[in-house]
This record gives structure tokens, sequence and C-alpha cells, in this order.
């Protein structure tokens, strides 16, 4: 470890540090002028990072307080490839009069997110997993309240740092009651010593809880819908996806690899909050009418299958849960794409009834929002089934039988609500007075176009084409 | 007069749990963001008190500590000029005044 050079096997992080410091720097001294090419400079820079990174090398480096594993290095990479998603579908919105000139903030609050996830999960020491953590949940609160003047989004930016303060709390609690039974922080070297004491289970619970309020799991959800309504719907997009993507991968790791010795404990904890916030979140979303709250609770619903990957704990289990974060990503940017283009053009538009008819004026944007829904719902060929099947093939073969069988039950009433919004598209008359839909007509720019496209082909081939994750299975069992 | 830990597990503890009933129950966000401050120094305080009784040869729990008040200052600093921004928008910072969205 004298060797300096060792520091460069940090290299997904450096170079993320180095591209934050580009944007800043060029949010500084570009000219109002030549501010239009910070877009297309970020977007490029970020597909270098995506493919750059992806190592398959297992290193440690500061005494074991960073571990970077194959798996953990596609993790990031796929987290990068969302976030440069988001970039893509952002830049039309972001690049606006009123916003233009804060569109370098938002590319630096969202990358120094990103550097946090990246610390999140390939922290070997729970100092640098709580450092990671909030670094990705400080600059996430100023990127939900970034749409200054509109006091929705100021709303969910205090809903959102009181309760994630709330959660950290929680979990540094936790982390506190872990030191003072073990003596140690080192993902290494608890293992042996943590055996399931009362005070240790409490420790878990704490650890459970806190990380339940960053996925929005059940009992700790209550922040998400106002959040996810009130923010920018970008940022919505970014915050549902890979935010809990990159919460679910930690969650997952830590209780697999410090945790082993109480595995009977969280697995029943696990269950438990899966089944209930499956269930709770679906018949909350047959309530809601705006789009973006519908989202909301689709997600939080979409969090507990994301669980079951957890639950199941094996190589499977992990490699299923990456495969599922992957696929949700995109289905859920394309719905957000759609959702923010329409809502661009129509003055705010998110109510549902607003999308009555929408295929008589916008054919090829409802094709892609009904696809997208339907990868949600998990209707085969779209990558959906593929990644709700691993998952639940993962909890099924470690003797979930009955949790899995619920959720199945579930996915059912989801497609219920997911087929409303494709029924209100595609049959449902427009309550408008004169009986006109809507929405008019609307063309997307090219950035948003590209998402989309991006975004269509992810759901269609994801799960088709084998290699991807055949790819995953083979790395996640180079997790050691 | 010898402290046991003992004492600073109480005492930590009972900030904790004042905290989670301040959040619960306060109706104005400063007061809640107050709140939140006690739970986060409770763990500091625990931390601290773990490393100095229980293991007095290593400083992990004081780095911990350390840096759990860094991070909790720059979360106040952020909670704080999101508060003021909806005191802009609001004119009020009571809870049950910003209470648009909901469904």
């Amino acid at each position: 470890m004298n060797n300096l050079s060792a520091i460069l096997f940090l290299h997904a992080e450096l170079s993320l540090v180095l591209l934050l410091l580009i944007v800043l720097l060029a949010d500084i001294f570009m000219g109002p002028l030549r501010r239009r090419w910070l877009h297309p400079v970020v977007c490029v820079l970020m597909v270098l990072q995506v493919i750059l990174n992806l190592t398959p090398d297992t290193r440690e480096l500061f005494g074991g307080m960073y571990i970077n594993t194959p798996f953990t290095s596609i993790v990031k990479s796929i987290l990068s490839a969302g976030t440069l998603l988001i970039f893509i579908q952002c830049g039309e919105r972001i690049k606006r009069k009123d916003t233009e000139f804060k569109q370098g903030e938002f590319y630096l609050l969202t990358l120094s997110t990103l550097l946090g996830m990246f610390f999140m999960v390939s922290a070997g020491h729970f100092l640098i997993f709580y450092i990671g953590l909030e670094m990705a949940s400080i600059p996430m609160a100023c990127l939900v309240a970034l749409d200054k003047y509109c006091h929705h989004s100021a709303e969910a930016g205090a809903k959102f740092i009181l309760s994630s303060m709330f959660s950290s709390a929680l979990l540094l609690y936790g982390l506190s009651l872990i030191y003072g039974t073990s003596g140690t922080m080192y993902f290494t070297d608890l293992p042996a010593l943590l055996q399931g004491t009362p005070l240790q289970q409490f420790a878990l619970v704490m650890f459970i809880a806190g990380m339940g309020f960053k996925m929005s799991l059940v009992p700790f959800h209550l922040w998400t819908a106002d959040v996810y309504q009130g923010a920018p719907t970008g940022v919505t997009a970014y915050l549902s996806g890979i935010s809990k993507g990159a919460a679910a991968v930690a969650l997952a790791v830590i209780l697999r690899f410090v945790f082993p010795a109480m595995r009977e404990d969280w697995t029943l904890a696990l269950a438990i909050l899966s089944v209930v916030t499956i269930t709770v979140a679906n018949l909350m979303a047959i309530l809601q009418k705006d789009m973006k709250r519908f989202m909301a609770f689709s997600s939080i619903s979409q969090a507990g299958y994301i669980l079951l990957g957890v639950l199941a704990g094996t190589t499977q289990g992990l490699a299923s849960l990456v495969f599922y974060i992957a696929v949700y990503i995109v289905a859920n940017v394309a719905i957000f794409a759609v959702i923010s283009t329409i809502e661009q053009h129509t003055d705010g538009l998110t109510d549902r009834d607003s999308y009555r008819g929408l295929y008589r004026t916008n054919p090829r944007l409802t094709l892609i929002m009904t696809l997208a829904l339907f990868s949600l719902g998990g209707i085969p060929p779209f990558a959906g089934f593929f990644s709700k099947f691993f998952i639940f093939a993962a909890a099924f073969e470690e003797g979930w039988y009955l949790v899995v069988f619920l959720a199945l039950l579930n996915t059912i009433i989801s497609l219920y609500y997911y087929l409303m919004v494709v029924k209100a598209m595609y049959i449902s008359e427009p309550l408008t007075e004169d009986g006109s839909v809507a929405v008019a007509p609307l063309k997307s720019q090219g950035g948003g176009r590209l998402c989309l496209l991006i975004c269509t082909l992810g759901i269609c081939l994801l799960g088709v084409c084998s290699f991807f994750y055949e790819g995953l299975f083979l790395w996640a069992s180079l997790l050691g | 007069m010898d402290i046991h830990v003992i004492s600073y597990l109480v005492l930590s503890t009972v900030m904790l749990f004042a905290g989670v009933y301040g959040f619960f129950t306060r109706r104005n966000l400063l007061a809640t963001l107050i709140s939140v401050e006690l739970m986060l120094n409770a763990t500091n305080i625990k931390f601290a008190g773990f490393n100095r009784y229980l293991f007095p040869g290593v400083l992990e729990g004081h780095f911990f500590s350390l840096f759990g008040i860094a991070i909790s200052a720059a979360e106040t600093a952020v909670a704080i000029a999101i508060m003021i921004n909806v005191y802009r928008n609001v004119r009020n910072i009571q809870t049950d005044d910003i209470s648009d969205l909901k469904g």
C-alpha cells in the first residue's frame, strides 16, 4: 500500500470527480453564449465514464475501507448509464430560458449524488458507507428543490431533507450500537463479532429502518409521493430509479456480507416488509389521479419486488437484483420522459384525465409509454417479465414460497392499474368540453427522442438478449 | 466521582427518543430540524462514549462522531436553505400551511 499509484484503482470515482471539476469550471468560466455546449460535453464524458470503468478485477484500498469487485463495477456502470439517460432527457428542459442559468448546478448536483452512490456500493467500512449515503442524499435535496420559484418544489425539498435526516439518524444509531457491541466497523471483521445478541438485533432493526426510508419501503414511504410530485420531473426519474437502485444494492451487499450470522432475523424482517410494501403500494396506486403520484406508488411497489432479491441473499439473488434495477431504470426513465415531454408542452398537465385519447394525437409517445408500462407490469416478451421471473426464482429457491405467491398475486393488481393508464390513452373519450384531446400533437426534441429510443430498445431487448444477464450472473459470482 | 458508561447510554437514548417525539409532534419546520439534530447528536454521544469506555485503545468511534458532526452540519445548511426558500414562496414555515402536495 506504499505505492501511491494504488489510488488509481479508484478510477471510477476519480474520473467522476474529474468530470465534476470540468463541469464546475465550465459553469463558472463559460460565457452565457458558450453554455449551450455544456450539455453535449457532459453527455459525451458520461458515455466514456460508463464504458471505461467496467473492470473485472477485485481491489481493496485504504486497508479494506474501499472494495471494488466486478460486481460493484458493473453496478456503477449501470448507475452511470441511468444517469446518462436522465441527462440526455433533461437537456432540452434545462436549456429553457428560465432554467438555463442553472444547468451547471443541475449536472453538478446530480454527479455528486452519483459519486456518493459509488462510495456507498463499494464501501468496506461503515464510515465510508455512511459518508457515501449522505453524499447521495444531501445534494439530492437540493435537486428536489431546484425549481426555486415553484413552491411545490420547495415543499418537496423540505419534506425530503427532513425525512432523509430522520432516517439517517436512525441508521446512525443502529451503527453506533453495532460499534458498541463489536468494537470495529470493517465489513471483513464484523461477521465474526455479530452473533445476534438482543442489542445487535435492535441495531439491525434500526439499520433496516434507515435503509427502508431511502428505498421508500412501506411503513417508511410517506415522503415518497409528495416528493415525487413536487420535484422537477427529471429529478423524479433520477430519484425513483438510480437512487433507489443504489440503496438496494448497498442494503443487499451489507446484509449478506456483514450480517450472515443474523440471517434468520433479517430475512424474516425483509419478507414481511416486502409483502406489505407491494400490497399497500399497489392498493394506493389504484387511487391516484396524478401521473407523478401514480408513478411514486408504482415505484414503491417495485421497491418491494427489488427487496425479494435482497431477501434471497444468494449470488443469484444479487445478480437478479441488479438486472431488475437495470430494467426498472430503463422503463421508468421512459415513462418519466413521456410525462416530462407532455408536461413541458402543455403548461404542466400531469393528471391522468388529460392523457385520455392521447393515442389520437400522439401515437408514438403513447406506444412507448405502453411498452414501458407493460414492462413494469411484467408482460412478456418485454424486459420486465424476465427481471420479475429471475427475482421470483431467486426468492423461490431459498424457500420463500408464500412471499413469492403473494408477490405474484400482486402483479395482477399492478397490471390493473398500469392498464388503466393504457386504457385512458387508447380507449377513453377525452373529458374536455368540446371533446378534443387535452394534449395537442407535439414533437419531442432531439435529446428527448434519443432517450426514448434508447429506453425502447432497452425495454424490448434487455430481456430477449440473454448475454446481458448471463454476463451479470457471471460477474456476480465473482463477488467473493 | 466515576461516571459509568451506562450514564452515557441513558443520556443518548433519552435524547434520541426526545428527538423522535419532537419530530412527530412539532408543527414548525425549524423545530423539526432541531429535533432531528437532537437525534444525530445522541448518536455522536454514543459513539464517543463507547469508544472512551469500551475500546480505549483505538479512535474509530471518535472519528465516526467527528464525521457525523461535519455531515450533520452540511445537512443543516441545506435544510435551512430550503426552509428559507419555502418561506419566500409560502411566507410561512408552519407545517400545517405547507400541505399542497397530498392525494
